[in-house]
This record gives C-alpha cells, structure tokens and sequence, in this order.
C-alpha cells in the first residue's frame, strides 16, 4: 500500500455527519443521489403509465362514461363524459414526454450510472459531487415545472412528444401549444442542462478515477454502456438545446427559423422564410441518439446480470464493447430515417436506410452473446435474470420490426401508424424498462442492505411479460392495416370497425400490466424496510460493489480501496490441468465458481491459465521494487 | 507477510486532473451547440429566399479585440507559471477589460445592423447573426465571470505556480471562446 493510499483513506474513515437535509435532501453522495433519481423516476413512470391507462380507456372503449375521472380530470371530461380531444393529444404528448426523458433518460442513467460508476470502478465518490448534487436538482425542477404544465387551463403541450413546428411554434394552432408548450421548452431546458451536468460527471469519474489495475479491459459491461451512454448524451442534447432555443425565438420573439407563409383563419402570419425541415434535422439528430441513450444502459445491466445468473463468462466481451461502440457512433448518422416522409431526396433516403440496416449488425452481436451466454449455462433464476431475459425478448422481437421501419420503401406505409407505435415500445420502451427493472431488482439489496421478495418478482415479471406482449402485438396488425398514431378514435371509419374488439384487448391488457406494476410498487417499498437482510453478496457476483459493506458508507469502502487484478467475468472458470490432477473429485466441486476482480491470481493457483501465471511471476519482480520503497 | 509479498501490485490506470478534464467536456458540448447552429444555418440557406447583406465591420475590430485579449490570456498564464503575481494581475485585468470591450463592439455591431435594417424578427439570415453573436456573448460573459473569479483569487495569492489549475482552466475556455468567436465570423464571412 502506497502513502498516498493512506492519507486518502484516514480522509475517509471518520463517519461523514449531517443533519436530515445534507444527508438526504441536498447530499453529494452519489449513492444517495441515485436513489432521488431512482424515487423520482418510479414517481414519474406511475405517473406516465397512469396518462396512457386514459387514452387506452378512449382508444379501447370509445363509448365509454368516462365521468369518474371528472375529480381528477376536471373540465378534460363534457358534460356527455367524453375525453376532450385537445386532451387526448396533450396526454399522448406527455406520456411520451415522461417516459422517454424524466423515467428511461433520468430515472435509468440517473440511478445506475450514479449509483454503479463508483462502487464498480472503485471510486470513493463522483468527480464532483456537487455537480452530481446540481444534476439531480435541475432534474427536480425541471420535472416540477412539467407537472405544474399539467394542470393549465389550457392544457400541457400538445404536439406530440417531437413537438413538431408550426404546430407547436403556433399558439393559435392548439390550445396546447400556448404556455403549455412554453412550460414544456422551460422544463426541458432544464432536464437537458442537468442530463449535461450529470454525464460530463460519468464521464470524467469513469476516466480518471478508477482504482488501481481497473484498465479499460477490465470494466464491467455495466459500466462500459454507461460511458458511451453519458458521451451519446454530451454530443446529442446540446442539439437538441439548439433545436429548442430556436423554437424558443420562434414562439417568443417572432423570428421566422420554422415557421413560413403560414395563414391561421384566413390571414397571413408576417413570418416567411422559415424551414419545418429543419426542426426535424435538428430534432432528430438528437432524437435518434436518444433511443440508445435509453437503451445502452439497460443493456449493459443485462449483459452483467445476465453473465452473473447464467454462471458463465459473458460470451464475447470485447464484442459486446465493439458492438456498443458501433452503435454508439451509428446512432449519430441515421437521424433522417424518421424523416423518409419528409419529401426528401430519394437518394438521400436510401443512403439513410443502408446505414440503418447497419445498425442491426451490432445489435445482432449483442443478442447472439446474450443468448450464447445464457447456452448451456447454470442459470438462476431470479427476478433480474427474468427480467434481462425478457429484455433480450423484445429486443429480438422489437428489433424485427426495425428493419421493416429502416426501409425507405416500407416506411413510407409504416409511417405514423401503430406499426411504429408497437416497434418502439417493444425494443426502446419495454426493453430499457426491463432492463431498469432487473436493475433495480439485482441491485436493491446493494442501495437498501434487504432483498426484494422473490415470489413477488416473479408474480410481477410473468404478467409484465406476457401483458407488454398482449399490448404491443396486436398493435402491429392495427398499424399494417393503416391506422395513423396520435388519433383520438377510429369509430368514424368503416375500414378499421373490425379493429374495435382488437383495440378493446389492447386496452385491457393494459389496464391489466399497469395494476401488476403495483405488485412492484408494494415490494419495493415495503422491502425497503421490512425485507430480508442482505448477506455481502448475495448473487455471488465479481464486481467491485459486493465487496464494500452491505450498507456503504459516504466514501464507500471502509478501508483501501480493493485493486483490481482480473477481468469481471471470471465465473466458473475451470481447474487448470495441473490441479486436476492434484485435488479431489470433492475438493474441486466445493471451490467457489466465482472469482471477486479483487482476487490476485496469485491466490488462485488451481484456475489460473499458464499466461496468468506468468503475470505473478512478472509482477513479483515489480513487488520487490514497491516493499523496498515501502521501506524508506 | 510472505504472502503479502507475492501479491501482484497493479498499477493505477490513466488520469488526468478531473476538473480540467470536466471543464474539455462542457466545452465539447459547447461545440455541439455551435456546430449544429451553424449547420442549421447552411441547411437553412440552401433552401433559398436567404437575404444577403453586409456584416457591420465593427466585426473586424471586435475580433482584433478578442485575440489580443486572448494574448494577455496567455501572458497571465505565463506569469502564473513563472510566479509573476503582479504581471498575472495586469494581464487578467487588460483580458477583462477587453473582454468587456468585445461584448461593447458586439452590440455596436448590432446597432449597425438595426441601422441597415436588419432585425432580429425578420429573414433567417439576419435573425442567424443575432442568434450566434448573441449566444456566443453569454458565453463570453461567463467567461468574464471566470475571469474576474481568478482575478480575485490572485488578490488572494492563490494563484501560482503550484496552484495553477483555475488559471488554466481559466485560460483553455477563454481561448476557446476566442477560437470559436474566430470560427463564427469566418463562417458568417465564407457564408453570405
């Protein structure tokens, strides 16, 4: 151990004392930071479940009395207990609001990359704390400010989640585009200064605070995602910044960036030379990163729990780095496949299909490895491992879909309907909620010191799994046969009177998904502080967080922080020919099947390959140099 | 002990100063900002009905201010590392004033525009100019307030030789914002 080790470590060892509100409201532990995110994110996914349970009930049983909602709804319902139409719209709108920004964005990065980066580089905390406190904040009141937008008389923002121009630069084009849409730009101004604030922290903790021997071959997958996510996030949201400041003047000042001869009523707007296109450019160069912003972090939790419960070493790692990458730098070159309907350039059009059909070549490594690591495996079953099974699941079926949606060609029929409403609720919306599921359910003994009760996981994974089925399926034939998103009813077309009894099923399998979310709610809380305790390390798992104490304190480890020696999937790794020959039968079988990163290979003779022990030997000579130092 | 000894002693993995390394990331997303502004910009004109006129050359002059600026910068940094303290005060104090002298030029530059009747309410391209000069002034006021913060911490002796981390974070973001002022007219220039 190193001097300078030692002086960090007494820096930490005294107990960090704080009143109630430096512990737990304005704290800089990241640990307790993630948690606020985590809390916050459960608030808001309830919350956007709840709007789209609304607009199920209007889409699947349009006759329905719906004056029962009147004391939440208010005025929303007529007097005959109909959903208003404008509101039908601002319900879709934030539904997709919430669940994209504040629950898949914030409340999955937010939580795990806070709440893991530390504990699994071997960090006693953030690179900055108080940036990492400022984060969560902005993320408050941000989120503060789209509730309040929710209870304006003339409604939240209504043009659909893309807030498309002219319809949202227009006040005078929706009700919901006054100052709904003012709240939503203000709140998401907000949410993307503290998505910045929090990524440039991930980045620069991953990069400059790992512990001793933690090389960048070394990290676990989980943390890998988070990086690329938190870098997507640095190189996206700023566009996204600019693409809002420029509605912002639009809306506000009167400039002419989107809007151009429009005429509202019969009179001309003054502004002309403005583009919609390039709102959509601008958008969606954003837009498009984003679903991977939302996704690389459930998968990287799904490829750690996966290796872990399946007892094997995950299958390809440096592929599954590479993939990632891949993806990673793709998702910044396909933005106009969502805009194949704009009148764009046939050209164009197909230059942007065949970089998208790349994008499946990556996403294809990443299943064959999740699916060759569960081959032959000792699976255990918990709650997490069925949840990232289940994530791999809708990925694959999801997936599919998107090679339809890539295409140009197919696009231009698929577009807008609820073709594309199924695709990405299946691989972005369900898939990155598996994947935050399983997190919560693998890492909840690590935030909380007490286990999840397992029956329950398993009670609220099978009606999720085939409920998130029974919901998104139908929804492809529904979308096939033509029937446009964002419609507030289709009783008023003959063409799609056959969908009635779909569209019914639809909506119960929603109803149904969104109560046994609850079983959730109920085990999380009540786990919380009723649940079995946690022993140190109750998956068996490699990583650098199961060796801190079952409850971690501020600065994380009591003592030094462990050095890292090995890769993170060191599971069942076999005896080596030399020790077969030397133990037992008996002797062999008790030996753990999992090796901490934290073990020296010198510890592990019986398993080490003859490369590995080759690294001891080069490494006693390197010793010898630190004990002569130590000497001094 | 003896099997202390054996014990392979990994090596700590590459790092760099955490802030100056935070400090390169925002200035990344700074750029992305700036680069899909001006992206925007020429997507925009290529669309055609793009009002063409002429800069205020009070430009010219605010962007002489802004590398002279840049150099007393420098020359503050310099004498930090030298432990020059009274040179490090003339020298963040002269970046400042110009720095303030710039944001002055810039809204002359604006003046001229109203004067040849280019608004900021109007055809993109005028409202274009606005926008990027605007958005790069606050910038650049953020910037003075970094200044005027290592201007106080100098009064206060903190800044030298062995504590040169604000003053070089101080220095990288406002050469950068002269690089990106430099980055921004040319392209107004290049782009009628």
């Amino acid at each position: 151990m190193s001097t300078e080790d030692t002086m960090h470590n007494n820096e930490h060892d005294h107990e960090h004392h704080g009143n109630f509100w430096t512990t737990y409201v304005f704290s800089t532990d990241h640990k307790i930071i993630a948690k606020q995110f985590l809390i916050s994110g459960i608030i808001w996914a309830l919350l956007g479940g709840a709007l789209s349970v609304i607009f199920r009930l209007q889409l699947g049983f349009p006759d329905m009395d719906l004056t029962w909602l009147k004391p939440i709804l208010g005025e929303w319902i007529d007097m005959q207990g109909k959903l208003d139409p404008e509101f039908y719209l601002a319900l879709v709108t934030m539904h997709g609001t919430i669940m994209v920004f504040f629950v898949l964005t914030a409340g999955l990065s937010g939580t795990f990359s806070n709440f893991l980066i530390p504990l699994q580089i071997g960090a006693r905390d953030m690179a900055s704390g108080f940036m990492n406190m400022l984060s969560y904040w902005f993320f408050f009141v941000s989120g503060v400010i789209m509730f309040i937008s929710l209870f304006l008389e003339t409604g939240p923002a209504s043009g659909g989640w893309v807030i498309y121009p002219p319809l949202s630069a227009l006040p005078q084009a929706m009700s919901g585009s006054g100052l709904g849409m003012t709240m939503w730009l203000l709140a998401m101004a907000l949410f993307i200064v503290s998505t910045l604030l929090g990524g440039i922290n991930y980045i620069t903790t991953i990069i400059n605070l790992r512990t001793h021997g933690m090389t960048f071959t070394k990290l676990p997958l989980t943390i890998w995602a988070f990086f690329l996510t938190a870098i997507i996030g640095l190189l996206s949201f700023p566009v996204l910044l600019s693409a809002a400041l420029l509605l912002i003047f639009d809306r506000s000042f009167g400039t002419s960036f989107y809007l151009s001869e429009i005429y509202i009523g019969g009179e001309a707007l003054p502004n002309i030379g403005g583009s919609p296109i390039l709102f959509q450019h601008l958008f969606w160069f954003l837009g498009h990163p984003e679903v991977y912003i939302v996704l690389l972090p459930s998968l990287g939790i799904t490829s750690e729990i996966i290796a872990t419960n399946s007892r094997k070493p995950i299958f390809g790692y440096r592929a599954m780095i590479g993939s990632m990458m891949g993806i990673a730098i793709l998702s910044f070159v396909v933005w106009a496949h969502h805009m194949f309907v704009t009148g764009m350039n046939p050209f164009l059009g197909s230059i942007f299909t065949l970089l998208t059909l790349i994008i499946a070549i990556p996403s294809a490594v990443k299943v064959f490895n999740y699916l060759t690591t569960l081959w032959k495996g000792n699976l255990v079953f918990t709650p997490a491992m069925l949840f990232s099974i289940g994530l791999v699941s809708y990925f694959i079926s999801g997936g599919l879909t998107g090679l339809f949606m890539g295409n140009s060609a197919i696009d231009i029929q698929m577009h807008d309907t609820y073709f594309i409403v199924a695709h990405f609720h299946l691989v972005m919306g369900s898939a990155a909620f598996f994947g935050m599921l399983a997190g919560v359910y693998h890492w909840f003994p690590k935030m909380f010191g007490r286990m999840m009760d397992a029956k329950l996981g398993y009670v609220h994974f099978w009606l999720t799994f085939i409920g998130v089925y029974l919901i998104f399926f139908p929804m492809h034939y529904i979308g096939m046969a033509g029937f446009p998103r964002r419609y507030y009813s289709w009783t008023n077309f003959d063409t799609f009177n056959g969908f009635t009894d779909l569209n019914m099923f639809v909506s119960v399998a929603a109803i149904v998904t969104f109560i046994a979310q609850f079983i959730f709610l109920f085990n999380f809380f009540y786990s919380m502080f009723k649940g079995r305790r946690a022993t140190a390390n109750p998956w068996k798992s490699t990583t650098l967080e199961w060796t801190t104490p079952i409850n971690p304190g501020h600065g994380n480890w009591p003592g030094d922080i462990p050095k890292v020696y090995r890769w993170p999937y060191d599971l069942s790794k076999p005896v080596n020919e030399e020790y077969s020959k030397k133990l037992s039968e008996k002797e062999i079988q008790e030996m753990p099947d999992f090796i901490p990163q934290s073990v020296p290979f010198s510890k592990t003779p019986e398993t080490n390959f003859q490369n590995e022990n080759e690294l001891i030997a080069l490494e006693k000579e390197e010793n010898k140099a630190i004990v002569v130092n130590e000497e001094k | 002990m003896d099997t202390h000894i054996h014990i392979e002693e990994p090596k700590k993995p590459f790092s760099v100063h955490p802030k100056k390394f935070a400090m390169w990331l925002f200035i990344t997303s700074v750029v992305m900002i700036f680069a899909s502004i001006t992206s925007a910009y020429i997507v925009r004109q290529a669309e055609g009905n793009w009002l063409i006129f002429e800069l205020p050359n009070v430009l010219w002059v605010s962007s002489g201010i802004m590398i002279v600026s840049s150099i007393f910068m420098h020359w503050a940094y310099l004498s930090a590392k030298k432990d020059n303290i009274n040179n490090v005060k003339v020298a963040i104090s002269g970046a400042t004033i110009l720095g303030v002298a710039f944001l002055i030029g810039q809204l002359m530059a604006w003046a001229d525009l109203v004067n040849s009747n280019v608004f900021l309410v109007g055809n993109p391209s005028g409202s274009f100019v606005y926008l990027l000069t605007g958005l790069h002034g606050i910038h650049l006021f953020g910037g003075i307030v970094f200044l005027l913060i290592v201007l106080v911490s100098t009064f206060k002796f903190k800044v030298h030789s062995k504590n040169m981390a604000q003053i070089e974070m101080c220095t990288t973001y406002w050469h950068f914002l002269g690089g990106l002022w430099l980055y921004l007219f040319i392209f107004l220039l290049l782009y009628r």
